[in-house]
């Protein structure tokens, strides 16, 4: 059943189509646009917000001033490690959960419920509650168990400040990985296992040919929405380490965010802003070509 | 005998999954237990029964009334999500059943537009709010919520309408159905599922949305997001009192959560589960 | 249908709810106890003046700074009073942003307000913001372990005694740190700290001629005097602790000494929430003999943008907030000890409070000592003790204070950190056209 053949009626449909699809793409073009060709705009120009009388032509000068900041190619470095490093954890963390979570288990429903949660919490309140009361070096929870063990606590944030907040967007992210490859999970023919297990495949056997080829398009599922939302990723830095120590925490959003509403820089924001959209892109791009595929069957 | 060693092993992975899932909601929890707690309490330590004080949630009520900031989050996020699907289901629709060489370009660009660091376009965002007057209204914020959001929902329900035979629409058009008909009759009662879904999670995403709607508004407009930031970090003691405001702004949304979550289930996937 | 019936609803009747006023005007403030009593008390203005509305947008202190100056800036109008602080007045006069408070009608005694605070919100001679409450910083102490330490603390310690005082009180088995010290990065965080510090070392941000000054020998003494005295005798995590981490550090009594903001010492002898409040003590921030001591200044104040429509109203209410008689309301409804301190000489003057708030003198004499017209040992060409009251410096401040915390956090060395933080000035100032 080609869906692109030549009758009457397609030729209708394509029309109508086109129609339907305007008022989405218009708003998006106008939203994408307008602001856009705003930020391009004040990218161009020295403008610091606190000193609008002083608004002049600035040519390429703050990208060149972006581009040489301190922190811009550590930030770089750190947006990519956040990314990789959340996805790692919530794509190996949700299969393993999701494995978990398949077993016959008693309170299913209610472990199920519990396992969700973290991703209702809004951001700075799961940032807070992290820093303060579990990763804190003198009253948090780690450093109670610590403690008890009679180790030493771990100073989180100015021992490994990238890889804390890689554990707490980790936390609020796993339950999407977990639930979306759960119920691909679920859906795998219990035929088919049954069958892999008559033929003596053994877990780890049934796991890798049958069960993760099964996931794949899930597992892509997880990687692109996450992806679009880990490259924003600024509440949960702000409230934890600002950035630091050093530049050891800063990733590019933060640096725009340190740009524009610490520096009141709009300028150098704006040229920021479109370095960012700029890279993301690329990384969508080589996203969408390396894992794309799967999505088409 | 295959029974028997069933039941233990059934006893055995339920220990393990109900381990890992209090550890996952633990921090969850900690909050509600905070909650309940003293100030000095809150910071004394380690400590899973606090005194069951409800003092926090008094302060909380009367230093700031609950009631509007919760009714602006249910009619932004709900406001936004009807609007963003009026929107997107007829263009996901076109997409999944007439789709052009360049359906999943425009796909991967409504994508990318969310990819615009917030921070660099406030500036752009708050002179146009101005000019428009939309600044502290529900209008704008929903509008603004819907817009950010619509590349998702577009994208979700795209990849669920996919999933819907492309012969059921034959054999209607073989019956002479109108396109309309096509969509209103044959198609929306299979789309549903993944409608609702989708909605469900449109609703999470601008409950939690925490930049723009602090940022666009003050008073009349403001929802939870702001209620939390009149709770965080002032000078003084003040962990039991956020965590008694955080209880009270994930609440609605949990509970409706828990509530929905098969609904929320089916349409995350994707279509990746028939 | 029941969804969109029940939304119709909710929009009519929240629609009916604003519906209708006298004139209403807007007030941003932040979160803090003062703000959060005077937004208790908006029964007794409307007593006064029926006629106008308040409306309180309540938010943490940085969400509230990027809120205002974003609105500001861009002539948002959402706001007719607007809680800034120090660091901004000066820069907002500047720029006619502000309308001057110099007619706040007859019985407001602008002579009262101590002369430190009011000099930090006057430009060319007018003042531009009244102060709603103001602080300096000073050294909150253990009485009692200072004397199991043996040792006595002067009412004006000097930076060798507050070193051997921390070592001395130390005693990590116990859990007690000698001094708890800001160490979280941000401008108005460790590097309000760090900044009043590096005044009394001698250092300047800048000299005359904006030339960033972290290459010179005050600063490598400022900052490692602080990063060892923080090693030797500083808690775990220091550097990610700002004022609320250590407040329940030193609450919770694990601080043998922590130097910050007056208006802590209200919590920390608060025998509700302090475990400690009965053992503590107060002297002045520390010294090095050069003239200038630790301390900063900061005043939260009141200010009406220009472009309200509402300015009568608006100077009606910031008259009300900050006059003497809103300290007697709150003194008469909250007690002496919940006034907010530091804006007025009468208040100090006055023997109930003295009674109720044993730190008054203290906090009086440190606010008296902090100048932020003339900060610094050597001329600058800025004004502002822990800050620059320059648009930039946020900004900067931010950057300088992240390589700051990570020397701290021992992630870099002193000197690295100084030598970054050197040509990170010079690149921002040589941008904003400061350096030609």
């Amino acid at each position: 059943m080609p869906r692109e053949d030549t009758t009457m009626a397609t030729r209708q449909t394509r029309t109508l189509a086109r129609f339907m699809m305007a008022p989405s793409v218009i708003l998006l073009l106008f939203w994408m646009i307008v602001p856009l060709a705003m930020t391009v705009w004040f990218s161009f120009l020295n403008y610091n917000l606190l000193n609008p009388g002083n608004v002049s032509f600035a040519g390429l000068f703050n990208y060149r001033f972006f581009l040489t900041d301190p922190a811009f190619v550590q930030s770089i470095w750190n947006t990519l490690l956040l990314v990789l490093g959340v996805l790692l954890i919530t794509v190996v963390g949700g299969i393993l959960l999701a494995l978990l979570l398949d077993q016959p288990i008693f309170g299913q429903g209610i472990v199920r419920i519990l396992v969700i949660s973290p991703f209702f919490v809004m951001p700075p309140v799961a940032a807070l509650v992290w820093k303060n009361m579990i990763m804190h070096p003198g009253y948090g929870v780690f450093a109670d168990i610590a403690k008890f063990f009679g180790a030493q606590p771990i100073d989180w944030f100015a021992q490994y400040p990238l890889l804390s907040i890689i554990i707490i967007v980790a936390w609020q992210w796993l339950p999407f990985a977990t639930l979306i490859l759960l119920t691909a999970l679920q859906s795998l023919d219990s035929e088919q296992k049954e069958a892999a297990e008559m033929d003596g495949a053994n877990f780890v056997n049934r796991f890798i040919y049958l069960t993760l080829p099964h996931l794949a398009r899930a597992i892509t599922v997880v990687i692109l929405i996450q992806t679009i939302f880990l490259l924003s990723v600024y509440a949960e830095i702000l409230v934890t380490t600002n950035g630091g120590p050093g530049y050891a925490s800063t990733n590019l959003p933060f640096l725009i965010y340190r740009t524009a509403l610490l520096g009141y820089d709009v300028g150098g924001a704006s040229a920021g802003g479109v370095i960012a959209i700029i890279l993301a892109n690329i990384v969508a791009f080589f996203l969408m070509r390396a894992v794309g595929k799967n999505l088409d069957r | 005998m295959a029974r028997a060693i069933s039941t233990r092993s059934k006893i055995g992975w339920t220990f393990a999954a109900w381990a890992v899932a209090l550890i996952i909601f633990f921090p969850i929890l900690y909050t509600v237990i905070t909650s309940l707690k003293t100030e000095p309490e809150a910071i004394a330590g380690f400590n899973l029964i606090p005194s069951f004080t409800l003092e926090n949630y008094v302060e909380v009520q009367t230093q700031r009334d609950y009631f509007r900031p919760f009714m602006n989050s249910v009619i932004i996020a709900v406001g936004s999500t009807l609007l963003g699907i009026i929107i997107a289901v007829p263009a996901a629709w076109s997409m999944a059943f007439s789709p052009t060489h360049r359906t999943k370009d425009i796909l991967m660009w409504m994508l990318s537009t969310k990819m615009m660091p917030a921070a660099a376009v406030l500036v752009p965002i708050y002179l146009l709010f101005r000019d428009f007057g939309l600044l502290d209204s529900r209008i704008g914020l929903t509008l603004m919520l819907m817009l950010i959001n619509l590349p998702i929902v577009v994208w979700m329900l795209y990849t669920y309408f996919r999933e819907i035979p492309g012969e059921i629409l034959e054999a209607a058009r073989m019956d002479g159905a109108s396109l309309w008909g096509e969509i209103w009759y044959v198609l929306t009662p299979m789309a549903v599922p993944g409608i609702a879904s989708t909605m469900l999670l449109n609703i999470i995403l601008a409950w939690n949305e925490a930049f723009w709607t602090i940022r666009l508004t003050t008073t009349n407009a403001a929802p939870l997001t702001a209620f939390i930031a009149s709770f965080s970090s002032p000078q003084g003691l003040f962990w039991a009192k956020l965590s008694a405001a955080s209880t009270l702004a994930i609440a609605p949304i949990l509970i409706m959560g828990w509530f929905s979550q098969r609904q929320l289930v089916r349409g995350l996937t994707f279509g990746a589960v028939k | 249908m029941k969804l969109k019936t029940l939304v119709l609803s909710l929009c009519s009747a929240s629609v009916l709810a604003f519906a209708a006023h006298a004139e209403t005007i807007t007030i941003a403030t932040v979160n803090n106890g003062d703000m959060i009593r005077m937004q208790k008390l908006t029964d007794d203005f409307k007593a006064k003046n029926p006629d106008i509305d308040l409306n309180w947008v309540t938010l943490e202190e940085n969400v509230l700074r990027e809120r205002v100056t974003t609105d500001i800036a861009t002539k948002g109008g959402q706001y007719d009073v607007m809680t800034i602080g120090t660091y901004e007045v000066p820069i907002w006069a500047k720029q006619g942003w502000l309308l001057p408070l110099d007619d706040l009608g007859a019985d407001y005694d602008a002579a009262d307000i101590i002369p430190a605070i009011a000099g930090g919100l006057t430009a060319d001679g007018k003042l531009f913001a009244a102060p709603f409450y103001g602080e300096s910083s000073f050294v909150m102490y253990r009485k009692d372990l200072m004397e199991k330490a043996g040792l006595t603390m002067p009412d004006a310690p000097t930076w060798e005694f507050i070193g051997e005082a921390a070592r001395k009180m130390t005693d990590r088995a116990n859990d007690i740190n000698g001094v708890c010290l800001r160490g979280k990065a941000g401008w108005g965080e460790n590097m309000a700290f760090l900044t009043a510090m590096s005044n009394s070392f001698g250092a300047r941000w800048f000299d005359e001629k904006w030339q960033p000054q972290f290459d010179q020998p005050e600063w490598k003494n400022t900052l490692d005097f602080y990063v060892k005295l923080m090693n030797d005798a500083g808690p775990a995590g220091a550097s990610s602790n700002g004022f609320n981490e250590n407040l329940a550090l030193f609450q919770q009594g694990k601080c043998g000494m922590w130097i910050d903001a007056t208006v802590a010492a209200s919590f920390v002898s608060n025998p509700k929430d302090s475990t400690v409040a009965d053992k503590v003590g107060y002297a002045l921030a520390p010294d090095n003999g050069l003239g200038k001591r630790g301390n900063w200044l900061w005043a939260w104040s009141l200010a009406i943008p220009a472009g309200t429509q509402k300015a009568d109203a608006a100077k009606k209410f910031v008259s009300w907030a900050t006059d003497k008689a809103y300290l007697d309301l709150v003194a008469s409804k909250e007690g002496w000890a919940n006034v907010p301190p530091g804006t007025r000489t009468s208040l100090y003057n006055n023997a109930e409070y003295q009674k109720a708030a044993p730190f008054a003198k203290m906090t009086l004499d440190s606010i008296n000592s902090a100048d932020p017209n003339k900060p610094t040992v050597k001329p600058v060409p800025y004004v502002g003790v822990q800050f620059v009251a320059i648009p930039e410096f946020q900004g900067l401040g931010t950057t300088v204070g992240q390589l700051f915390s990570a020397a701290l956090a021992g992630q870099s060395s002193v000197d690295d950190a100084l030598a970054q933080a050197q040509s990170v000035s010079v690149r921002e100032m040589t941008r904003a056209g400061y350096i030609k």
